[in-house]
């Protein structure tokens, strides 16, 4: 025995399935191994052609499984098996495999199957799962998310445990059960099988009026055949049920027929609570509330929307977009509030300003609250300032008790040091933007995208427009924008490994936003900036740019869905573990989450090149 | 006269591989990579200390077919214990002569690879000289000749295995392990191989002729 096939080994036993297998038998194939070497766009086998008589493992790259129309069906990263269903089917491949760039595979003799691996029954599970989970029809399921925004399936929202009972159950019983267990109605089962359901308004109707005695059977008032319906119909679909049969309640099975189990119930009800959990009654609701308490009720009804969205998995710009503007709206109306408790009306026009990445509109989760106030200049400059930051005092107060945290840097309009008038902000950038040390290029990345959520918005614009007037003055600036832009290399090593952070409580971990989405905000912002663009969002930035540099077009495609990614990611990923969603444990991914974020750091290394070819920072340092 | 001189048995099961070696298309070759471990860079005075090698056929490593081996040493230089982490009195070394034996049974009449190859082959010659036997008869290609061969340099800069694994991402595992080193340069072979047969036909002549007469003949 070698050293060759104990390193071999050493990653088998890292890798499903190998890893189920004994220390003796994941040796044996280490040393049948044979080690392939493939370039970029090389095809491995092809569809429809003979078996070949071994199969694949991944040892460093990827490969591309391909459908007859050329479609790519699945990637399989570091440490993923294929090749082996034909041999297990013992059949021509029904994909191909060609090679999305330099890859080592390992290669194993089908002998290696049928002797080891299908003799281990958890094995054979994970291979059949796997199989079963890389079904081909996955692939389309992204395509059709729009469709979902209207048609909103029902799946999560049904009662799952509905209260039954026996047809022999006397009404007094069924009665009482009800009562306790809180519910309109219940349900008469035979076998788990639904045969007929009394609602409040069989008691009302049957008993209330004296026709019936309470002591009888519920078989004599229930209501039969049950309406049933599948799990899988849309809301719209179970209303019209609904109406049809001057009903209140359905029942739910797997397809809709009445001879199957029970899986619940679906009052109209909760067909009320559904369509309240959307985001433009959210936004009334916001802009009738009084109380603090409202509006925080209201926002965790946000964040449970966002969930929702997000399993959903809809678009995430368009998540982005509501999103924010109930964060947007729910700012408002706390203002509002403010100016009410205050008793005074503001004594100039002004602009309450969200900055960073709130500004962007690009906050999913809470995160700090960065605001600033823009006042119009008067000669009683310093008396209405002190009117601003006791309005700036409160709202941030209210703001903090509905959930969002106090920003740690005091980036706060409730600071004299960002409440200012219009022409004390002119003076700030033109300072900022003339001495680009690197504590003032820090404060332009984050009041360079500002956003108006209360007030006139043409302080934002006059302010904003000095902004590009001063970069026109200080044409070196923009390099020193592009050299902090590039501050920050894409997180991959030499080996395709994922640079972690080395020290700190973070540990191991990996840094998604400094690391990742933090490049391509600030690349966005520096090249829109320079193109006169005058978005915040850094997709629109993007697309933006796509518009305005047709040359380019590729790259900031990339760039686009490389920040989507990345913040349904985070997203994702915070929800999860209820935090920031900012540092990510490496092990805590799959295969394919981290093929993913390693194709988001390309567009990270692309835009940065461009960034350094550009302003020609290669001279520059 | 016309007596051949009579060599011991090993030798001659060694030569005759070589009888009936018939011309075989690339993918049929039977590639050797090897790397050996010596205790210094002096071929008179150093000894070989471990020998790694590993073939490669129709573009696959072969791992089933590989060979490892750790030799005895009479003297120990404790200062290079340190690089190849080869200890003196590890359980499964065994005598010079028994490596040697082993090694030729191993390669048969494979072509036999190797970064900076002649240094390997000399250690080896010089072994079987003092066992009375004659020179490794085997084709030899060098991964350095290999890799100018591909034009993507075009200086005369002798490239160390470092520098090549990293020119041709390779990950480095087991370095200054005789079998790990043969590996890696196994892996190298591969990829210039690779990159050789986009251009040309891959034939023995053509990968043994040096990089720099290519255009001359």
């Amino acid at each position: 025995m070698n050293t060759i096939s104990y390193r071999i080994k050493d990653f088998l036993k890292e890798h499903h399935p190998f890893s189920f297998l004994h220390a003796d038998e994941q040796l044996e194939i280490a040393k049948n191994c044979s080690i392939k070497y493939v370039e970029e766009n090389e095809s491995i086998f092809d569809i429809e052609k003979p078996l070949l008589n071994h199969f694949f493992l991944v040892k460093d790259g990827a490969v591309g499984l391909y459908n007859q129309q050329n479609q790519l069906l699945e990637k399989c990263d570091e440490g993923d098996i294929f090749g082996l269903r034909a041999i297990i089917r013992n059949d021509t491949y029904k994909l191909s495999a060609k090679a999305l760039e330099e890859c080592i595979l390992y290669t194993f003799p089908s002998e290696i199957y049928d002797e080891i691996l299908s003799k281990n029954n958890d094995v054979v599970q994970f291979i059949i799962r796997n199989f079963a989970s890389t079904n081909y029809l996955n692939v389309n399921a992204f395509e059709n998310q729009k469709a979902i925004i209207t048609e909103e399936k029902l799946t999560i929202n049904f009662s799952k445990n509905p209260v039954t009972c026996k047809k022999e159950t006397s009404i007094k019983d069924a009665a009482q059960l009800m009562t306790d267990k809180k519910v309109g109605s219940i349900l008469i089962e035979e076998h788990n099988f639904p045969i007929g359901i009394i609602t409040d308004k069989d008691f009302r109707t049957k008993i209330a009026t004296g026709k019936i005695d309470i002591l009888l059977s519920v078989e004599k008032i229930m209501s039969s055949p049950v309406i049933c319906v599948s799990d899988k119909i849309s809301i719209a679909e179970a209303q019209i049920v609904m109406l049809k049969n001057k009903i209140t309640h359905l029942c739910i099975t797997k397809s809709g027929m009445k001879n199957e189990e029970i899986l619940g119930v679906l009052s109209e009800h909760d067909i009320i609570l559904i369509r309240e959990n959307n985001p433009s009654v959210l936004i009334k609701q916001i802009k009738r509330s009084l109380t603090i308490d409202e509006l925080k009720k209201i926002r965790i009804q946000s964040f449970d929307l966002l969930k929702k969205y997000l399993f959903q998995d809809l678009d995430i710009d368009f998540i982005n977009k509501i999103i924010s503007e109930i964060t947007h709206t729910l700012t408002a109306r706390i203002i509002d509030l403010a100016i009410e408790q205050l008793q005074e009306k503001p004594p100039v026009p002004f602009s309450w300003l969200s900055l960073g990445s709130q500004g962007r509109k690009e906050q999913l989760l809470l995160t700090d609250q960065d605001n600033a106030i823009i006042f119009r200049d008067s000669k009683d400059n310093e008396k209405n300032r002190d009117y601003f930051l006791k309005l700036a005092k409160i709202v941030t107060t209210q703001l903090h008790e509905i959930g969002y945290e106090y920003c740690p840097a005091n980036m706060m309009a409730s600071n004299k040091e960002w409440c200012l008038s219009t022409q004390e902000w002119k003076e700030k950038y033109a300072n900022w933007i003339s001495k680009p040390v690197p504590e003032n290029i820090l404060f332009c990345t984050i009041f360079f995208d500002i956003e108006t959520i209360y007030g006139d918005e043409k302080l934002e614009v006059d302010v904003t427009h000095s902004i590009y007037q001063n970069i026109s003055k200080n044409t070196i600036f923009l390099n020193f924008l592009a050299l902090n832009s590039t501050q920050n290399p894409p997180p991959l090593g030499f080996f395709r490994q994922f640079l972690l952070e080395a020290s700190g409580a973070q540990k191991e971990q990996f840094d998604i936003k400094a690391r990742a989405m933090m490049p391509l905000v600030d690349a966005a912002r520096l090249l829109s900036i320079h193109q006169k663009i005058d978005v915040k969002n850094t997709i629109e930035r993007f697309a933006a740019l796509i518009l305005k540099e047709p040359q380019n077009e590729e790259i900031y495609t990339q760039c686009l869905n490389a920040y989507k990614t990345l913040l349904k990611f985070r997203t994702k990923y915070g929800l999860q573990n209820n935090n920031s969603g900012r540092y990510i444990d490496l092990n805590s991914l799959n295969k394919s989450e981290k093929l993913t974020l390693k194709e988001c750091f390309k567009a990270v290394k692309e835009i940065q090149s461009l960034i350094i070819n550009r302003f020609q920072l290669a001279n520059f340092m | 006269m016309f007596f051949r001189k009579k060599y011991p048995p090993f030798w001659e099961e060694y030569l005759s591989h070589f009888k009936n070696d018939s011309k075989k298309t690339f993918s049929e070759i039977r590639f050797v990579i090897l790397d050996t471990e010596t205790t210094g860079l002096n071929i008179k005075h150093d000894k070989i200390l471990s020998i790694g090698a590993i073939a490669v056929k129709n573009e696959s490593i072969n791992v089933a077919d590989s060979f490892e081996c750790f030799v005895k040493q009479a003297i120990f230089d404790k200062n290079t214990v340190e690089i190849h982490g080869i200890r003196k009195y590890d359980s499964q070394k065994i005598a010079e002569e028994k490596a040697i034996q082993d090694f030729l049974k191993f390669i048969k009449n494979a072509v036999l690879v190797g970064h900076h190859i002649n240094f390997d082959i000399e250690m080896l010659n010089n072994s079987l000289s003092k066992m009375g036997v004659p020179k490794l008869k085997n084709i030899l290609l060098d991964t350095g000749n290999l890799h100018k061969k591909t034009l993507l340099d075009t200086t005369d800069h002798h490239f160390s295995l470092d520098e090549l694994i990293k020119m041709y991402k390779i990950t480095p595992h087991d370095r200054h392990n005789a079998l790990g080193d043969a590996m890696i340069t196994a892996q190298l072979f591969l990829k210039i191989t690779k990159k050789l047969s986009k251009n040309n036909t891959l034939s023995i002549a053509y990968l043994k002729r040096p990089a720099k007469h290519i255009g001359l003949i």
